[in-house]
């Protein structure tokens, strides 16, 4: 501070002489800037922004797209699905339906020859028993007719045979 | 060290110039603390106030710039 | 600078001296540190600008994503605050950040001359927008502008003293404009200095007041950038009553 007077001046920025100075080449240089900065690089920035920005809504848009790509593929999926589960459903069906009347009509037959058998031995049952039936009766009166000769009596064929007749319908 | 009473009254008055620095610090202060306690508040509306805050500090530390600018002037310029 | 060597003298305010680059006396043409330095701001800036942008990459590289960061930052902030009609004004306001944001940070290397820690630089940066700010609202609202003076909103006794005041803050507008960032700038640089300069008058305990201009060299590189951002924004803000004087 001591030597302020030598100086002429203590603070640089009061220096009324270097303003001109200095407000020439602050003028010259902002209108430099000015220049370089909205002829040349803000167009580029401007640009390369606008660029991006394209290329950022076309990606997304792609990828919207592929997106609804995607879900139409899930879709059809599903619905193939459905449709073979339906299909394979209705194979099972058919094929037990078959084999439900394959297996109705081997009952029946073989329900069929069951009752035929049945009907067959009954009938060779009967016959067994009515020969059966038929030779006792016979030889019930064969021998009644000789126990009563052999007595010496006089037996008469038909009043023994209704005799024995009624002797074994009672007996059985 | 010789008397010379108007270089003691410039160096008091350079001192007591640098006294308004210190309001200039406590509004500074103030600005940021209450943005601080409303932005805890509401941490979503923040972002979109920090260009007021910087308004607001840039007003306040202009008066300590003020001060610290005729302290300047006391020291060398007068 | 004889008695340097006598004792304990700090010089803080040499830094700002404009000297004449080739010698000489200055007249207003002659180139001086100022020129200097005022091209190598427009050097940087247009590196940043162009060259660094030069790939006009898809993906950008760090040099054009910073570019790019400038543009979006200054283009949101002039949407934002003075309005979407005052995109017109962008590159003006572009031109303006870019220019005090490098003086700033070039004004930080050392030994380097800062340009916007003159008051004449700044008044001029002020006054240019102050006067164009003013013009325009003339130009564009015509008497509607003065509107900005006569709040409507006030009881109708307050209002010629409402006018008033807002009379004397419209044209001390210019004068923080200008005086704040000149000042913020020099407040820091004669900090650093009055700091330096301890550091080679304590001796062995030097590393203290490095420490601290580290620590303040941290400090200013936020204000460099905060104060361009500001004068930026401030600018915004007077373009938006100029474009929209009814608030």
């Amino acid at each position: 501070m001591a030597d302020d007077a030598a100086n002429g001046v203590g603070m640089p920025q009061l220096d009324l002489s270097t303003f001109s100075n200095q407000i020439f080449w602050l003028i010259v240089t902002l209108f430099v800037l000015y220049y370089v900065m909205s002829r040349v690089a803000l167009p580029r920035v401007a640009a390369v922004l606008a660029d991006r920005r394209g290329t950022i809504t076309s990606d997304i848009s792609a990828a919207e797209e592929f997106k609804l790509k995607a879900q139409a593929a899930e879709e059809a999926y599903h619905k193939a699905k459905a449709d073979a589960r339906a299909e394979a459903n209705r194979i099972v069906e058919a094929a037990k339906a078959e084999m439900q009347a394959q297996l109705d009509v081997q009952i029946a037959k073989a329900d069929a020859e069951i009752s035929a058998r049945t009907a067959e031995s009954e009938r060779r049952i009967r016959e067994i028993r009515d020969s059966a039936m038929e030779m006792v009766s016979e030889v019930s009166k064969e021998a009644t007719k000789d126990i009563l000769e052999a007595f010496g009596a006089k037996a008469d064929a038909r009043s023994v045979n209704a005799a024995v007749s009624a002797r074994l319908k009672e007996g059985a | 060290m010789e008397g010379d009473i108007a270089e003691m009254g410039k160096f008091i008055g350079v001192g007591l110039t640098a006294i308004g620095m210190g309001g200039a610090a406590i509004g500074v202060g103030n600005i940021a603390g209450n943005f601080l306690s409303g932005a805890l508040r509401n941490p979503s509306a923040a972002a979109g106030q920090t260009a007021m805050l910087f308004i607001g500090i840039a007003f306040a530390e202009a008066l300590g710039i003020f001060s610290f600018l005729v302290a300047l002037l006391l020291m060398f310029a007068v | 600078m004889a008695n340097e060597s006598s004792g304990f003298e700090i010089r803080p305010m040499d830094q700002f001296e404009v000297k004449a680059l080739f010698g000489g006396d200055i007249s207003w043409y002659t180139p001086t540190n100022v020129t200097l330095w005022m091209a190598l701001t427009v050097v940087a800036a247009s590196v940043l600008m162009i060259y660094g942008a030069r790939g006009r990459a898809l993906v950008p590289t760090r040099a054009q994503s910073a570019a790019e960061m400038a543009y979006g930052f200054i283009y949101k902030m002039v949407e934002d605050v003075a309005g979407h009609d005052a995109v017109r004004f962008f590159p003006h306001i572009f031109t303006l950040f870019m220019f005090v944001l490098f003086a700033n940070l070039l004004g930080l290397i050392p030994f380097a001359f800062t340009t916007t820690s003159h008051i004449a630089v700044t008044a001029v940066l002020a006054l240019t927008v102050f006067l164009s700010v003013t013009a325009l609202g003339f130009i564009l609202n015509g008497t509607k502008f003065l509107g900005l003076f006569w709040v409507s909103s006030a009881p109708l006794a307050l209002r010629p003293i409402l006018a008033l005041i807002e009379l004397i803050s419209y044209f001390a507008r210019p004068i923080s404009h200008s005086i704040r960032l000149a000042g913020a700038m020099m407040a820091g640089h004669a900090v650093a200095k009055v700091f330096a300069g301890f550091a080679s008058a304590l001796g062995a305990a030097f590393f203290v007041p490095v420490l601290a201009v580290t620590a303040l060299y941290a400090l200013e590189l936020l204000v460099a950038v905060i104060q361009a951002y500001v004068f930026t924004i401030l600018t915004c803000v007077y373009l938006r009553d100029a474009l929209h004087p009814s608030h």
